[in-house]
């Protein structure tokens, strides 16, 4: 097995990028995108040690994190389906109603 | 061999989120991250995962991802036009922030000293894990579902169109 320190940087590194797409990127599907980039950058985090200590809990936590990332990616997308409909825009700098 | 290959989906799966994060048009972005879905499903078939990586695959790149793109074709979304753009210090701030974090996670993962535990060949497979989930991971497994009920409830109705 590649050493877990390798699968870790990688991990950290994807995560880094997806911060990066939800902090620079004004559209709200992009800034979707890079969530899912976030929790997939966490669920090889989870499988490399679960792999370096033998445990299946790892990979078990991993299901609950694409379960839940499910969930939240289709409540997500119908919330920008609901903005897009009174907006007209999924601009995340013009959705500012609740701004003072 | 499996270093080298190892390297190779690494770079693949960094670059697919690069694009991801840099390119204009989200349906673009959308196909390169179902790639990076798949490079990290490879991933874990090299960390002897074959049930996630299975999962993956149908869940995450066959599943979700096909959400977004539904929804980004039902908007008609080409490219984020851009009217006010993204300031030099917010990027400048951003690009800190990253540094620092991949700073500390080096820092930390320098310090792993625990060697790799052997594993059964049964590690990882649909077998194992679900023997493990349903008497371990019992009841989370049946809130998930609850979860992903209120989830499925809540998207019809917030996306639904209003009939007044």
């Amino acid at each position: 097995m590649v050493p877990v320190q390798a699968y870790l940087l990688l991990s950290a590194l994807i995560f880094v990028i997806g911060v990066l797409t939800v902090l620079l990127r004004r559209g709200a599907i992009t800034i979707l995108m890079g969530i899912e980039l976030m929790l997939n950058a966490s669920n090889l985090a989870f499988v490399a040690f679960a792999r370096q200590l033998g445990g299946s809990e790892g990979q078990i936590f991993v299901l609950f994190v694409i379960a839940v990332a499910a969930a939240e990616a289709a409540v997500g997308l119908a919330i920008i389906i609901a903005l897009f409909r009174l907006r007209d825009t999924t601009d995340v700098d013009d959705l500012n109603l609740m701004k003072w | 061999m499996s270093f080298a290959l190892f390297m190779l989906v690494a770079a693949a799966a960094i670059l697919t989120a690069l694009v991801v994060l840099l390119h204009r048009n989200p349906v673009i972005g959308a196909f390169f991250l179902v790639s990076n879905l798949v490079c990290l499903a490879i991933l874990y078939l090299l960390l002897d995962a074959q049930f996630l990586s299975a999962i993956q695959v149908i869940v995450y790149a066959g599943a979700i991802m096909v959400l977004i793109l539904f929804v980004i074709m039902l908007l008609n979304l080409r490219h984020e036009t851009a009217t006010v753009k993204v300031g030099g210090l917010q990027k400048a701030a951003a690009g800190l922030v990253a540094l620092g974090f991949l700073a500390l996670v080096a820092r930390a993962v320098g310090t792993i000293t625990t060697p790799v535990q052997t594993v059964p060949a049964s590690f990882g497979t649909a077998e194992s894990v679900g023997r493990v989930l349903f008497r371990d991971f019992f009841y989370p497994f049946e809130i998930i579902s609850l979860v992903i009920l209120v989830a499925m409830a809540g998207a019809i109705v917030l996306a639904k169109k209003r009939l007044d």
